[in-house]
């Protein structure tokens, strides 16, 4: 294998891992800022007792997040100097601006809503959750905003030394990319989210203890789930879809495993694309639907693959391909069960319904495979590319470093990773048969998300 | 603007010495002084609600250092490749190590977490040492600005030095000693009854380390890089930041003997920012100085982003450390006052 593959596998692995736990921490940070509302509406300590098991949940992720966090800035100069050097006067800043703005914020206000309940008034303890709330998703702006300057550059010059800087602040911060695929990954933070705690809801239920709070958490699970997979599609996805329509053509291509280009352009359900043959195996196909989605009308003409030139292909289609149709037939199946479960909800059988209760407890970790693919949509769909159109990714990575010093570090990201994922696995089972009346305790806190029993 | 932006980095990297060298001092300490389970809970209940906001201003200075100049990042990030991996395994081990002791009241899952943040705290520290001190001595630049370092080589310092040499070595011993005698002022300042005396025992025999290695440490810097001493020529006044290395060394053991916890913490604050200053005098306008020709040192001009980015950044960054230093104060401010093993913010 070579340097090249290496650093992009290096940090293809390293940030799909890492992004494992923000999803649901910037989901959570949302739904326990509504229970800490309702809770603050109704007077109903029940939903605060919610807050409180989510909050323990909340901190585990964050902490994995948090951890895991520190090697993705490090790795733009470790494995992709050079892409560091000419991009760092444009995409520094908002990596800059996330650590001044958001992890400042996040740390300091963390430990108030971790432990301040009792000190402080109900009004200041949601402001608390509401300042979590704030600095995780300003966290995730500033991360979009890095990751759209690569996927659709705008505002920037040149400099003499083969550098780019920025040449408005206010453009760059308002890249509409950014906007629309914030709104788009947000909202499929707050669907993981879902799915969690209706899960966890589902889980109580079927195996009847904590019956109380299953309902509870079924309930706004299934609601939010509801709002967030709607929007999902439309209009965050849809919106978005057709931007990169616009401005990543080749990426829609691939992406939707287009080879020739046509009007009335189909829509492949499923089927394998064979890139030497160009062509779709196995196709299920719906006529036009493609231009329809797309451009709004069914005869449009749609760019296949044939209309770019061999070496601006995305260079791993089939892994695109399929990230992509994941990612929407997940977001079809989340909508269907959500649609079906909500309906349960409002006739008031959502609770005794153990057909449904079953789907919706094994799908919890399909928003975290939606949400991986649809990543790897957008930065498979991205390449050859680094920066759109200005850098290739063969031109970014770090020349000197060589491919048996990546490989060492890949090893060992992957052994220590694994080691993370048992203990949060142990961890976040310890919690949730623990339960949420263990909650009711104000705990003590020892350090930034623990506390320590009474001895 | 280069000037401005120099500064702006250093003092983040020294806010980050300062902080989070405490904790980690505390970590380097902890088997020493953690002898009972109640003495350990104190240790971690000391910088628990803290160490994440510490370590932040790696983050955030790592971030402007990004920013401010992007040549400097991408050739020492990946020049130095391994020793920053195994920095980034240390940082992870050390958060987990931290926060995950309390969540399961088992004595063999404590103690494994007990041992890895002793382990992960005393080689963080070590590493940064030798960090800073390859800085100083200079790296194998290449034509291109980029360079590549093995952990080590044969030890010595030249042309080809490894990450690890004679005097990085030194540089990192200096590290272990400052954030240790750090850490124990700390404790001073946290701990109760006989932790806090220990605290003060440790510190007072640290003290006389700390001093030795400083002292070993300025001749080996001149003897590596005679050129440091260049802008202290120019400019006399810079000797006084030496002096004031001393002064703070002396201050640290006197007001520790005189019960001044506070004001002996606050000399220990001053000690690694004194150091850290005086390496920046004598480096400034270079970055990372070539060890073998120095028409290829990385200078502030030569790395400089470009001035409209510098200018707009001026003005968040300003906001923004306003608003850190608020969170800074009502962080320290909630959590003021002596830890115990049960207690928690504000008591």
């Amino acid at each position: 294998m070579n340097a090249l593959l290496l650093d992009r596998i290096h940090f293809a692995f390293t940030v799909t891992f890492h992004y494992l736990f923000p999803q649901l921490t910037m989901g959570l940070a949302l739904l326990m800022v509504v229970m800490k509302l309702i809770a603050l509406r109704t007077n109903d300590d029940r939903w605060n007792q919610a807050a409180r098991f989510w909050a323990k949940i909340f901190a585990i992720n964050f902490l994995l997040g948090v951890v895991t966090g520190i090697p993705m800035e490090f790795q733009f100069g470790t494995n992709w100097s050079e892409f560091a050097r000419r991009t760092g006067g444009v995409i520094g800043q908002p990596l800059a601006m996330e650590g001044v703005f958001a992890f400042f914020l996040e740390s300091t206000f963390l430990g108030l809503f971790l432990f301040g309940e009792k000190r402080m008034s109900k009004v200041a303890h949601f402001g608390a959750a509401t300042m979590v709330f704030v600095g995780s998703w300003i966290s995730g702006f500033f991360i979009i905003v890095t990751d759209a300057w690569m996927q659709h550059p705008l505002a920037y010059h040149l400099l003499p030394n083969g550098s780019y800087e920025v040449s408005s602040f206010w453009k760059f911060m308002l890249n509409p990319w950014a906007w629309l695929q914030y709104a788009h990954n947000m909202c499929g933070a707050v669907v993981t989210a879902s799915f969690v705690v209706a899960a966890t809801g589902a889980f109580y239920l079927l195996e009847k203890s904590h019956q109380e709070f299953g309902r509870l958490f079924l309930k706004i699970g299934v609601i939010a789930g509801l709002i967030s997979c709607v929007v999902q599609i439309f209009p965050t996805g849809d919106f978005h879809g057709r931007y990169v329509a616009k401005y990543q053509p080749a990426a829609i291509a691939g992406m939707e495993g287009l080879f020739r280009t046509q009007k009335g352009a189909p829509v492949v359900l499923i089927g394998q694309p064979d890139e030497n043959a160009q062509k779709i195996d196995n196709p299920l196909v719906v006529n036009d639907v493609l231009s329809f989605l797309l451009y709004g009308t069914t005869s449009a003409e749609v760019k296949g693959l044939d209309a770019f030139p061999r070496d601006q292909w995305p260079s791993a289609l089939p892994l695109l391909y399929y990230s992509y149709h994941i990612m929407v037939g997940l977001g079809t199946w989340f909508l269907l069960l959500m649609l079906v479960a909500a309906f349960l909800l409002w006739r008031g059988k959502l609770y005794s319904a153990r057909w449904i209760l079953w789907p919706i407890l094994l799908s919890f970790p399909l928003p975290y495979i939606a949400n991986t693919a649809g990543w790897m949509t957008a930065e498979i769909g991205r390449q050859p590319w680094l920066v759109y159109g200005l850098i290739r990714t063969s031109e970014g990575y770090s020349t000197h470093v060589s491919a048996g010093n990546t490989l060492f570090t890949l090893l060992g990201f992957l052994g220590m990773y694994s080691v993370l994922s048992i203990l949060w696995i142990v961890l976040v089972y310890r919690f949730i048969s623990t339960g949420p009346a263990a909650a009711a305790v104000e705990p003590e806190p020892a350090t930034l998300t623990t506390v320590q029993e009474k001895r | 603007m280069g000037f401005v932006w120099f500064w702006i980095v250093a003092v983040m990297i020294a806010a980050y010495v300062v902080l989070d060298g405490f904790d980690l001092g505390v970590g380097i300490l902890s088997p020493f002084l953690g002898r009972t389970e109640d003495a350990r809970r104190t240790l971690y209940r000391s910088i628990g609600p803290v160490w994440d906001g510490n370590e932040v201003w790696l983050l955030a200075g790592g971030g402007t250092l990004y920013f401010a100049f992007p040549l400097l990042y991408a050739s020492s990030f990946s020049g130095f490749y391994l020793p920053l991996m195994i920095v980034l395994w240390l940082l992870i081990m050390r958060g987990v190590s931290i926060e995950l002791r309390m969540h399961i009241d088992h004595d063999v899952w404590r103690s494994f977490f007990d041992g890895l943040f002793f382990v992960a705290s005393a080689l963080l520290a070590i590493f940064f040492g030798a960090a800073l001190a390859n800085v100083i001595r200079g790296v194998p630049l290449g034509a291109d600005n980029y360079f590549f370092l093995p952990l080590w080589t044969n030890w010595r310092v030249g042309a080809n030095p490894g990450i690890l040499d004679w005097y990085t070595v030194i540089g990192g011993v200096v590290a272990l000693v400052a954030l240790a005698t750090h850490g124990a002022l700390w404790l001073v300042l946290k701990a109760p009854g006989e932790l806090e005396n220990r605290a003060r025992r440790a510190a007072s025999t640290l003290w006389v380390a700390l001093l030795l290695i400083t002292l070993i440490s300025l001749p080996a810097t001149i003897a590596v890089r005679p050129s440091a001493l260049d802008n202290y020529e120019a400019h006399r006044i810079l000797y006084a930041i030496p002096a004031l290395v001393v002064a703070t060394l002396i201050g640290i053991l006197s007001f520790t003997k005189q019960r001044k916890p506070l004001a002996a913490f606050l000399s220990s604050c001053l000690y690694l920012v004194f150091m850290l200053v005086g390496a920046a005098a004598g480096l400034y306008p270079t970055l990372l100085p070539s060890s073998t020709d120095p028409a290829r040192d990385i200078t502030i001009a030569g790395a400089l982003a470009g001035p409209h980015s510098l200018h707009v950044g001026l003005i968040w960054w300003s906001i923004g450390l306003v608003l850190a230093l608020g969170y800074f104060f009502t962080s320290y401010w909630l959590f003021r006052g002596k830890v115990t093993a049960e207690a928690g913010y504000g008591h």
